[in-house]
């Protein structure tokens, strides 16, 4: 017994090693994976159909909620000024909490604490609105995540998840998208996984989706257990990718096939 | 929450030909897809987009179940005047939406 689980230790430390990762030249983002209408459909605001839900958004951070009465605006102002740049710095480290936590939990933790509302559910229109419209003051501005020293030990684990091999495929995220991002999957191209454009509209969604529904749809996708929205492990995955994304600029909302 | 998201040209040359752009926020629920329970999810789409120039129709186009969440409605209008276009969607459920846009011809 001893015996095999050494080798299958060896087998383990190979698999890690044989995961190149991108070198920062290589970087590119999803989008330029796309085809010229889908891009197109992207880069237009009248044409993109995330920007209903940043319209959304803009209605709701005037909305009073809660037993506080007060509106996102009464605290941060106009959006346009005050969440500049706030989504590239997302999953930040929370004091509360004492470890990361994403731009959805973010929202909800001020809905709890200062407006002393019920949280909105993952994936619900009116979250998606609210970080779509403070992703949107971010486009342009290069993603800085992960700065924070505190945040180093949960990086590390998000990359350990990001190499770990899982689900009846047995595959990690590693063996397509550090591996085989330049092939194709089914005819889709596979793309490099950074995660530029969250809250994103996805045409097969038909809807607007954030970077965890994406995660979870990948995790499906190799015939692993998802882990739940709002869980660890999915900010701890997208606090890694976010910073193995350092430096490409925010696309908000994006629009991908 | 419905939203509508329009792009027409501000400004225009008499004659012109302009692109105008319409966006609808709309789940369009073909009402063939059933629950895990075996239910069916009732039909809940927009049925008909008109847009009128000054009171007077000038594109209409009837939707299906077919057409895909958000439906995105472009067409060409030659302007020969300034004025304002008004759009108007309508659908299942009592679904009515309206937006407008201006244009000033030279």
């Amino acid at each position: 017994m001893r015996c095999f689980g050494a080798i299958a230790a060896v087998v383990l430390v190979a698999g890690a090693v044989s995961a190149a990762e991108i070198p920062p030249g290589d970087r590119r983002s999803g989008y330029s994976f796309m085809t010229a209408d889908t891009k197109a459909m992207q880069d237009e605001d009248t044409a993109n159909p995330g920007m209903l839900w940043v319209l959304d958004g803009e209605t709701l951070w005037k909305r009073k909620a809660g037993a506080a009465g007060k509106a996102c605006a009464d605290c941060h102002g106009d959006a346009r000024a005050s969440m500049k740049g706030v989504a590239a710095r997302y999953p930040a480290f929370d004091k509360e909490a004492a470890r990361p936590i994403d731009l959805e939990q973010r929202i909800n933790s001020c809905r709890v604490n200062q407006q002393q509302a019920t949280p909105l559910p993952f994936e619900g229109r009116e979250l998606l609105a609210l970080t779509a419209i403070i992703a949107r003051q971010s486009q342009g501005v290069p993603i800085e995540a992960g700065a924070d020293p505190q945040l180093t030990p949960f990086i590390a684990k998000g990359r350990e998840l990001y190499l770990q091999r899982q689900g009846q495929l047995n595959l990690g995220c590693a063996n397509c998208h550090d591996d085989n991002w330049d092939k194709r999957l089914a005819g889709s191209a596979i793309t490099q996984g950074h995660p530029t454009g969250y809250p994103l509209y996805r045409l097969e969604w038909q809807s607007l989706g954030s970077l965890q529904r994406r995660l979870r749809a990948c995790i499906t996708g190799i015939r692993a257990q998802a882990y739940d929205y709002g869980s660890p492990e999915l900010v701890e995955l997208e606090l890694y990718l976010m910073s193995r994304a350092r430096g490409m600029p925010i696309e908000a909302p994006a629009v991908r096939p | 929450m419905a939203s509508a998201l329009i792009n027409v040209p501000p400004k225009a040359k008499r004659g012109d030909i302009v692109e105008i752009k319409t966006l609808m926020s709309h789940i369009m629920e073909t009402g063939y897809r059933h629950t895990a329970s075996g239910e069916v999810v009732p039909r809940d789409i927009i049925t008909s987009f008109t847009c009128r120039f000054n009171g007077n129709e000038i594109f209409h186009a009837d939707l299906f179940p077919a057409i895909a969440a958000n439906p995105f409605i472009t067409f060409f209008a030659t302007v020969t005047e300034s004025g304002k276009f008004e759009f108007e969607w309508v659908g299942d459920n009592g679904f009515s939406e309206t937006a407008s846009a201006s244009i000033s011809v030279e």
